[in-house]
């Protein structure tokens, strides 16, 4: 749902600049502070893996097509400030280079997608892994976060557009949030699978909580040998 | 991330660009889709205020769809394994 140059009034994509501007900001300043040596490679592999994944196009009813946003999968190996980082990233790339969403358009882009589509996310499938604990909680969460992500960046676009008078706010938010519905469940299966095979061969990729790597407390102890076996593997 | 997951996983990314992305649907995607449904797609239409290199992924100059979609692919996942490494170092230098 990269909205194209013309879609937004002035007033709008100016206004989605600035916050996406701060939003993006405070990111960076907090992605910083988490970063450990061992996510580097990883938010290189996963920046590249979610570009070449948007590019695919999967077709879902109607004559409609939908791709992966892969927000919550990063927000859930690396966190959910430098997920942020990795999807404004991508989106910036898409618009300089491939005119994949429009210049004036692309604050719009981030707020949508790599802040409350990332961020907004992992705080769902942070909620779902406290609900459910164990390796069950982290897939539900990621399966169920990765569906809203999509559900709720399409449904603030569908704002956005009613704000800039593009379409009433009665018709394009039913119509973005119903399509975006079924992409999200693509979406979610994407995610799952990804986030278990991890869970299978590596689960200290999985982010847990910011610091030097120490375990949240109330996170399952099964993971302690992975944990453990961190400093070797890296 | 041991050196041969990265070369794995880097390699599973440019897999998808090389191969899957010239079988991708070429449906319009979720938004475009409701704008022309709703009547509001002719107003991106020459809106573009940039012009980028490579618009719509498509190699200008390129005959070929296919090729010119998994040549994009190829070089936006290299260019993307670059930067997502390259800010991660930085975030990682600024934030000790």
């Amino acid at each position: 749902m990269h909205i194209p140059d013309g879609f937004l009034s002035t007033t709008t994509w100016v206004s989605a600049w600035t916050v996406s501007a701060g939003g993006l900001g405070c990111c960076l300043r907090t992605a910083g502070r988490a970063m450990q040596d061992r996510m580097v490679p990883l938010m290189g592999v996963l920046s590249a893996f979610i570009f070449a994944a948007q590019m695919i196009n999967f077709p879902v009813m109607g004559g409609t097509s939908g791709h992966l946003l892969g927000g919550v999968l990063a927000a859930v190996l690396l966190g959910p400030w430098a997920g942020a980082v990795v999807i404004a990233c991508v989106l910036i790339f898409q618009c300089l280079v491939f005119q994949d969403g429009g210049l004036t358009s692309l604050g719009a882009n981030i707020l949508n997608m790599a802040l409350v589509g990332t961020v907004g996310g992992y705080f769902l499938y942070r909620l779902v892994t406290k609900l459910l604990g164990g390796q069950k909680g982290i897939v539900t969460g990621a399966v169920l976060a990765a569906w809203f992500s999509v559900v709720a960046a399409a449904s603030l676009c569908a704002l956005e557009l009613a704000i800039s008078g593009t379409s009433p706010l009665g018709l394009v938010l039913p119509a973005m949030v119903v399509v975006h519905a079924v992409i999200g469940i693509g979406e979610g299966m994407v995610t799952g699978l990804i986030v278990s095979f991890i869970l299978k061969t590596r689960p200290d990729l999985i982010y847990r909580g910011q610091g030097t790597g120490v375990r949240v407390q109330g996170e399952e102890p099964e993971y302690g040998k992975a944990e453990g076996g961190l400093d070797e593997k890296a | 991330m041991r050196k041969r997951e990265i070369v794995i996983g880097i390699a599973a990314a440019l897999s998808i660009a090389l191969f899957l992305s010239p079988f991708a649907s070429s449906w319009p995607d979720g938004l475009e889709k409701v704008a022309k449904d709703l009547g509001f797609i002719e107003k991106g239409e020459g809106a573009e205020v940039l012009k980028a290199p490579i618009p719509d992924y498509k190699f200008p100059g390129l005959e070929s769809e296919g090729i010119s979609t998994a040549l994009s692919g190829t070089i936006g996942t290299l260019a993307m394994f670059g930067i997502g490494f390259g800010v991660a170092r930085l975030l990682r230098r600024k934030g000790q």
